[in-house]
C-alpha cells in the first residue's frame, strides 16, 4: 500500500466509530472445519460489516510444518475475518472466525489467549473435520460450546448421540443453528456465555 | 447411522515443544526484513492484543509522522482495535504493533488493554455482555 496518500485510506463509516467512552474489548472465536459457515455466523450477528486482518507466520513460527528444518524460510499469510457487536459504551466485543487452515490458528500469538471462549461450529456431514480442533481447544483449556449448522441434506443424529461421538463431557452445551440467521447466531453466542456464566460459579472448566 | 468417533483431550496434552508458543522477539528468527523497513531498527513491542483499542492522543498529526504513522493516527481518532487498524491498513497484525509501539512510545496514542478471560472469570462481565447480546 501507498502510505504517501494515507489521507485517503477509508476508515470505519461515521456510524461504526465507537464512541470515546470505549474502554475494554473482549472477543470471542468461532472455529470448526472448511465450509462449515464460520465467516457466514461472524457477518450475520456483527454490528459492521466483517472486515479480515492477517499475520505472516515465518517457518519459524510454522514449526510444525512439512518443511520444518530445510533451510529455506517460508512465509504464510493467515488471514481471518472478524466483527464487532458494541455491547455498551464502554465495553466492545469482537468475533473472529478463520477460513480453513486451523492449524495455523493457534499458532497466531494472541489470538485464543485471553478470549472468554470459543464457539465450534460442526457440519454432521463431515463431523471429523471438527475433532482437531476441540482437541487443540481442549488441550489449551479454551472453553467452548458446540454448535450444530444445520445444512438441510445433513445427517440429524441424537444430541446424546452426537455428544458420545465427540466424546463431550454432559456439561458442554451442544446447540442447533442456522448460522446464516443472526437470532440463530445470537442463540449460540448467549448459550456459550452461559455456559461461561456457570463456569464462574462452579470455578471449573469439567 | 453411527457418526464418527472422537477423543477427548486434556490441558497439556498432544503437539509436544511448540516451537512457536513463546512470543518470538523481533529479530529473532521470522522474517525481521520486512518489519525492518516498515517499523524501524529497534525493536521491543509491546504487549498489544488483537481486540487492544488504540486511540489518538491528539487530533493534530506530529510533523515527524511517517506516513504508516499517519496513515494509524488518522484512523484512531477514535478508539479502534487492532484488528481493526490491520484490516484499514492492509498490514499483518505484527507489523501493526510495531508500528502502534512506537506511537506508543512518543506518547502520541493511548492503549486501552482487552479484558482477559482469568481462571476465574468475573460474572459481572459475561453478564454485561448476554444483556449486550440479547438487544441484538
Amino acid at each position: 500500500m501507498d502510505f504517501n496518500g494515507s489521507d485517503t485510506i477509508p476508515g470505519p463509516r461515521a456510524e461504526d466509530q465507537l464512541p470515546h467512552t470505549a474502554q475494554s474489548a473482549v472477543k470471542i472465536v468461532i472455529v470448526g472445519g472448511f465450509g462449515v459457515g464460520k465467516t457466514t455466523m461472524v457477518g450475520s450477528v456483527s454490528e459492521i460489516k466483517p472486515l479480515t486482518t492477517e499475520e505472516t507466520m515465518t517457518q519459524a513460527g510454522i514449526g510444525v510444518d512439512d518443511n520444518y528444518g530445510s533451510a529455506s524460510k517460508t512465509a504464510t499469510t493467515v488471514a481471518m475475518d472478524f466483527g464487532r457487536i458494541r455491547i455498551t459504551d464502554e465495553l466492545v466485543l469482537y468475533l473472529f472466525g478463520t477460513p480453513g487452515q486451523e492449524r495455523f490458528w493457534f499458532l497466531w500469538n494472541g489470538l485464543f489467549e485471553g478470549a472468554l471462549g470459543a464457539v465450534v461450529l460442526v457440519d454432521t456431514r463431515r463431523l471429523e473435520v471438527s475433532f482437531d480442533v476441540m482437541g487443540r481447544l481442549e488441550e489449551r483449556g479454551v472453553p467452548f460450546v458446540v454448535a450444530v449448522n444445520s445444512f438441510p441434506d445433513a445427517p440429524r443424529y441424537p444430541v446424546a448421540d452426537l455428544r458420545a461421538a465427540l466424546d463431550l463431557s454432559e456439561v458442554i452445551p451442544i446447540v442447533e443453528c442456522d448460522v446464516r440467521r443472526r437470532a440463530s447466531s445470537r442463540d449460540v453466542l448467549m448459550t456459550l456465555m452461559r455456559f461461561l456464566h456457570s463456569l464462574a460459579m462452579t470455578g471449573s472448566l469439567t | 447411522m453411527t457418526p464418527p468417533q472422537r477423543q477427548r483431550r486434556t490441558p497439556g496434552q498432544g503437539t509436544p515443544a511448540q516451537p512457536a508458543a513463546p512470543a518470538r522477539k523481533e529479530g529473532e528468527g521470522g522474517n525481521p526484513e520486512r518489519l525492518y523497513v516498515v517499523a524501524g531498527p529497534d525493536g521491543e513491542r509491546a504487549d498489544i492484543d488483537l481486540v487492544t483499542l488504540i486511540v489518538a492522543r491528539s487530533p493534530d498529526l506530529p510533523p515527524s509522522a511517517t506516513p504508516e504513522q499517519a496513515a494509524l493516527l488518522r484512523l484512531c481518532v477514535a478508539p479502534l482495535s487492532v484488528a481493526e487498524l490491520s484490516a484499514y491498513l492492509s498490514l499483518p497484525f505484527s507489523v501493526v504493533t510495531v508500528l502502534i509501539t512506537e506511537l506508543l512510545t512518543a506518547e502520541l496514542v493511548q492503549a486501552r488493554s482487552p479484558i482477559v478471560r482469568k481462571a476465574l472469570p468475573d460474572r459481572s462481565l459475561l453478564e454485561a455482555v448476554m444483556h449486550g447480546l440479547q438487544r441484538l
